[in-house]
This record gives structure tokens, C-alpha cells and sequence, in this order.
């Protein structure tokens, strides 16, 4: 199923949800949708099922229009963050709902659909379940029931809300392997919504960023990484230290900041925003540089340390426990921060996240 | 009343807490077992004969009869009432839900005597509706429609706030499951919805149903309590102790008694699986 969206918009109340939205899904894709909350995603998402309508804009599947279709005749798999399992149902009735439910003239014979939910429960490896209820269950199992019921009606595009959210990690990993390879074993064109980059990323053929009602980016999980769009990505995706620097010939410079290792590139000169992710920053001992060393934690594997510039600003960087200089770098001790890789972004655009879309951006070459 | 796993607390307090034990099993010996056998043993005063005569008396049966069939309409119409009323408030959001939230509750705030009167004054010879009524040859007050519509406001509530907080706390996300596996509205309602909330559901019939029978104040208002017509069997049960003939109000009343004990014992068993 292609997937074409355009100018869609959502207002609850007072609130703008989304805010006119453009996104082309091709046939067969595996597609993440990755923000944080109140970003809009999960509402885009029922917006495709046919569980919400949009105020105003296009959703066109395979040229056909959905907004006139209801959610019972777009034929779709949609899975639920709390699975939404029928708890009077075993195993066994809920994986055969969506086939019990069909109009006379094209429901299935009884044993048409018992062997359809033997096949699925093979398929899924939970034929042991086959005649327990939900409640019976543990929430790595519900899940694999909730997708069951949503993949019995052989449907042409699957959705799938948060699905992993409410597991615990090791059971996150082992689900997302496995819905990577039901994905490929059915073929059918997959939506998922996440929080998690890590998720999104190992997942998804391609990830869409949204923040705000707004798609921020869409690309594949290196170009977000390294490359990211605007100021919210660069933040969402990790780059949490900010620190004010001045573009001269498209070079970024600032006091007490070793900025060689960062590409030039095409920026107009005047004030930017330099966008950095800790681990990212390597402090180097030097008794003139006006940062310094405020306090400094382990949690085993790497050292958090705190830094504080003459001017009051803070800076946070993450440098490996046993790295050589880590004992030189004690508290109150002077440094000058040399920046592995950063994104910039000129000052004045930073917070009108659109416009940004397409504005060059400064990255990366990790000199080591 | 169950006094299991007591509490084990410090020598002095223990005392304390035998003597109130005590105490409430003392109580409702007093105020709420004795009756009740007491009941039993006056309509049984004059051994079995009597009492068999005075429950097959046929003004008692008749009593018995219009009880039944009041409770048959009313039991069945605020079941469907209940349901639409906390369907309506609980998946869905529309303009004035609060209000029908407050509105379902008032019945449990008035007493049952003014409601009875505000029907009579609305339905009644002289009331606002009575010409009309008349007019079309349509008998309301002082006949069953009277004693209907009573019946019905005094325990309109009973369902829907029995069947309202399960489907709240539900939500709305397994109808919405069922939306997009193709399920129409009423697959929805009859293998989704209504199965969640069956045992509340019976639960607030069983509630309904007690107060139902037993309702007194008012429908004593609308019936106008003409023998063998308009009196149900708490009005007759009145009637019968006017007349000073005691054994055969207790027989009505142990009647009345039976279905009050079979209610509570539903109850029981149905409160476990809510």
C-alpha cells in the first residue's frame, strides 16, 4: 500500500496537533514515527486508521481517498501500546474476531478460520496460549496476541502504536527482531510509533522525526544522527549541551573551544548555536581556558562531568572512565572543550524549526 | 459480615476491640435479624393452614401479581436505560454531559413521596397533562402506567451507576480494536461491550429489581390502593395491618422478605465476579 499524506491538519481545542503534514509512504516500507510526546505521531497514526479525522488535508492509499472510508472498510492491522485484547476471549476467539465479524457473504466457513488461527498461532509461536485468556498472560505474550488479531485479517497495511512501550527492555528486543521478521515474512507495508531512537532506528527502513504537529525529518537513522535538520532533532537526538559560538567564513568560533575537528561549511557569519551531544565534548587540561570542572560522577563504564564557564553557562561532557586523561580532569580543575562533531544552527533561526528544514548544516569528521 | 483475620494489636486494645465486635453483633441482631425472623414467626402464628390461605387470598395474589408485573417492565426498561445512559457518558463527549451525569443521581436524593407527587400533579385529573389525557380516554394516575412510571423514576439509577465506572475505567480502546477489524456498531456492543460489563450489568438488575418490588412512598401516591386493581404488595401489606388483620400482613410481608433475602444472596454471589 502507498501511502500518500498532505497538507494535514488536527486541532483538539485550543491545541494545534498537527500542523499540515506531507509524507509519501512506498509499498512494503517499514516506516518508524519518532517524537516525543504531544508530537502528534500517535494522532497521525489513528488519522490512518480511521480512529481520528483531520480537521482538513488529503490521505490518498493506493489513489484512493481514506477520508471517505470508515475505519471498519480500510482493512487495516492496528496494534495498541496496552494491546486492547478482548478479555472475555481466549487466545484462540480474539485471534479470530476480525474473521467472525465479517459480513455473511464473505465470512469464512467455521473451519476455514480454525485453521486460519492455527496457522497464525504457529506463526506467532504462542500455540501453546491457543485456550488461555489475556489475563492468563504476561504483557511480551498479550503483545504477540494483539498483533495476531491484527494480522488475521490479512491486513494491507499494519499500524502499530507504541508497541513495545509498556515491556521491559530485554522483551523489547527480542519483539522488535521478531516483528522486524514478521514484517518481511507477510511483506505488508508497517507504520510504527516510538519515543525510542534506539527502537526506531534498528527497526524502521526509514524514520519520519516530528515535533510539535510537525515532520522535522525523515531519513534514515545515520543522517539523523549525524545530520540532523533543525534545532529540535539535534536536541531530540541527543546533542543536549548548546553552546553560543561566533561563524566567521562558515568556520564557528568561541572562547575556550577547540572547534578544528568541525567541518566548514556554507553559513553566513554572525552569532550560531553550536548543538552537541556530550560524549561528543573532550576536555583538555589548560589552566587559561575559562571552563572548569564542577563536579564529576561515574556510572561505571563512562564519567559525567559537569563544566562551568566564566560567564555562568554550563556544559555537560561524557569521556570514557579509563581514558588516560580522565584522572587529570578532577574538579575545579581548568579546561578547554574540544568538540568531536556538533550541528550548527544560526542563533536567529533557532526555534522556528520549519524554515530550517532544508538550511545547510555543519557536521561531524570524528578526527579519531 | 465477616470477622475474619483479626487484627492483632496491642493487649489493651484487643479488649477494645472484642467489646466492639461485640457490640455490632448485638446491633444488628437487635435492629435487623430479629425483625426479620420476627416477621416469619407472625405469619406463621397460626401454623401453615393460615398463612397458606392468606398468601392465596386473591386480593394478597393480585397484589403479588401487579408487583410482578410492574417489576417485569420496569426491571427490563432501566436495564436498556442504564446501558444507553453510561455508553453515552463514558465513550463519548458531547455538550451537557455532565448535566446527565447529575440528572441519573437525582432519583437517589428525592424522596420517592415527592416524585410521586410531581407525576400526579404532571398526569393527574387536575394536573398539567390531565385534560389532554382525559381528552384521549389515556387513565395514568390511580392505574398501572401511574405506578409504572413511579417505580421506574425511583430506580432509574440503580443500572447505570452500577455499569458506568466499569466502562469508564475501560475506555474505549477494545471498540476501537474492534472498529478496525471490520466489526459494525452492533458487534461491537453485543461481543465487545456488553460481555465486559455482564456481571454489573446483573448486578444493578438484581439492585433494581429489590427496590423495585419493595417501593412504597411513591407509588402509594399514584396508585390510589383500590383493591384488586391498583395495589401492589407493600401497599397491601399496609392495607392488611389497617385492617388489624396481622397474620395476613406478615404473610404478604414474609413474601416481600423472601424476595428481599433472594436479592441479597444474588448480590453476594454476583459482587465477587463484578
Amino acid at each position: 500500500m502507498a501511502i500518500s499524506i498532505s497538507g494535514l491538519r488536527k486541532r483538539f481545542g485550543q491545541t494545534d496537533v498537527l500542523r499540515g503534514l506531507e509524507l509519501e509512504i512506498t509499498k512494503g516500507e517499514l516506516v518508524a514515527l519518532l517524537g516525543p510526546s504531544g508530537s502528534g505521531k500517535t494522532t497521525l497514526l489513528k488519522i490512518i486508521a480511521g480512529l481520528e479525522w483531520p480537521d482538513t488535508g488529503r490521505l490518498e492509499v493506493d489513489g484512493e481517498n481514506w477520508l471517505e472510508l470508515a475505519a471498519q472498510d480500510r482493512r487495516i492491522g492496528f496494534v495498541f501500546q496496552h494491546y486492547a485484547l478482548f478479555p472475555h476471549m481466549s487466545v484462540r476467539d480474539n485471534l479470530a474476531f476480525g474473521l467472525t465479524v465479517r459480513p455473511r457473504a464473505q465470512r469464512p466457513g467455521k473451519a476455514v478460520i480454525a485453521a486460519k488461527v492455527q496457522e497464525l498461532l504457529h506463526f506467532l509461536q504462542i500455540t501453546h496460549l491457543a485456550d488461555r485468556f489475556p489475563g492468563q498472560l504476561s504483557g511480551g505474550q498479550r503483545q504477540r496476541v494483539a498483533l495476531g488479531r491484527a494480522l488475521a485479517i490479512e491486513p494491507k497495511l499494519l499500524l502499530l502504536d507504541e508497541p513495545f512501550g509498556a515491556l521491559d527492555a530485554a522483551i523489547r528486543r527480542d519483539l522488535r527482531r521478531w516483528l522486524r521478521g514478521v514484517h518481511e515474512a507477510t511483506g505488508s507495508t508497517t507504520i510504527f510509533v516510538t519515543h525510542d531512537q534506539e527502537e526506531a532506528f534498528e527497526l524502521a527502513d526509514r524514520v519520519v522525526v516530528m515535533g510539535e504537529g510537525r515532520i522535522e525529518q525523515i531519513g534514515h537513522a545515520d543522517t539523523i544522527h549525524d545530520h540532523p535538520a533543525s534545532p529540535f532533532v539535534a536536541r531530540f537526538m541527543g546533542a543536549t549541551v548548546e553552546l553560543p559560538v561566533t561563524l566567521q567564513a562558515g568556520r564557528p568560533e568561541a572562547a575556550g573551544l577547540d572547534l578544528q575537528a568541525l567541518a566548514r561549511r556554507a553559513l553566513p557569519d554572525g552569532p550560531a548555536t553550536l548543538f552537541v551531544r556530550p560524549e561528543d565534548i573532550r576536555p583538555v587540561p589548560d589552566s587559561a581556558a575559562p571552563w572548569r570542572i564542577e563536579s564529576r560522577m561515574s556510572n561505571g563504564a563512562h564519567l559525567r562531568l559537569v563544566l562551568r564557564h566564566a560567564t555562568g553557562a554550563e556544559a555537560e561532557a561524557d569521556i570514557p572512565r579509563r581514558a588516560v586523561q580522565a584522572e587529570a580532569l578532577a574538579p575545579g580543575a581548568s579546561v578547554r572543550l574540544r568538540v568531536e562533531a556538533g550541528a550548527i544552527f544560526p542563533a536567529e533561526r533557532q526555534g522556528t524549526a520549519a524554515t530550517t528544514v532544508s538550511q545547510p548544516i555543519l557536521k561531524l569528521e570524528s578526527s579519531k | 459480615m465477616t470477622i475474619a483475620n483479626p487484627i492483632h494489636l496491642p493487649g489493651q486494645s484487643r479488649m477494645g476491640a472484642r467489646v466492639l465486635i461485640g457490640v455490632a453483633i448485638v446491633l444488628s441482631i437487635l435492629f435487623i435479624a430479629a425483625p426479620l425472623v420476627f416477621i416469619f414467626v407472625r405469619a406463621f402464628a397460626r401454623g401453615w393452614e393460615v398463612y397458606l390461605a392468606n398468601i392465596l387470598h386473591p386480593m394478597t395474589l393480585h397484589a403479588i401479581w401487579l408487583t410482578t408485573i410492574t417489576a417485569l417492565i420496569v426491571v427490563p426498561l432501566n436495564v436498556g436505560f442504564g446501558i444507553a445512559a453510561a455508553w453515552a457518558v463514558a465513550k463519548h463527549r458531547f455538550p451537557g454531559r455532565g448535566l446527565l451525569v447529575t440528572m441519573i443521581e437525582i432519583p437517589y436524593s428525592i424522596s420517592p413521596i415527592i416524585a410521586g407527587i410531581c407525576y400526579l400533579l404532571l398526569y393527574g385529573r387536575q394536573g398539567l397533562l390531565g385534560p389532554w389525557l382525559q381528552a384521549n380516554d389515556l387513565q395514568v394516575m390511580f392505574a398501572l402506567p401511574g405506578i409504572v412510571l413511579v417505580t421506574m423514576f425511583v430506580t432509574a439509577p440503580f443500572v447505570a451507576r452500577e455499569v458506568l465506572p466499569l466502562m469508564q475505567a475501560q475506555g474505549t480502546e477494545q471498540e476501537q480494536a474492534a472498529v478496525t477489524l471490520g466489526a459494525n456498531g452492533w458487534q461491537i456492543f453485543r461481543r465487545v461491550t456488553l460481555p465486559n460489563i455482564r456481571w454489573a450489568l446483573l448486578y444493578g438488575a438484581v439492585l433494581c429489581t429489590a427496590r423495585a418490588v419493595g417501593e412504597f412512598g411513591g407509588v402509594s401516591v399514584v396508585s390510589g390502593n383500590i383493591r384488586g386493581q391498583t395495589n401492589t404488595l407493600p401497599l397491601h401489606v399496609e392495607l392488611l395491618f389497617n385492617d388489624l388483620n396481622a397474620v395476613g400482613a406478615f404473610a404478604a410481608a414474609s413474601t416481600l422478605t423472601l424476595i428481599a433475602i433472594l436479592a441479597l444472596f444474588l448480590k453476594a454471589a454476583l459482587e465477587g465476579r463484578r
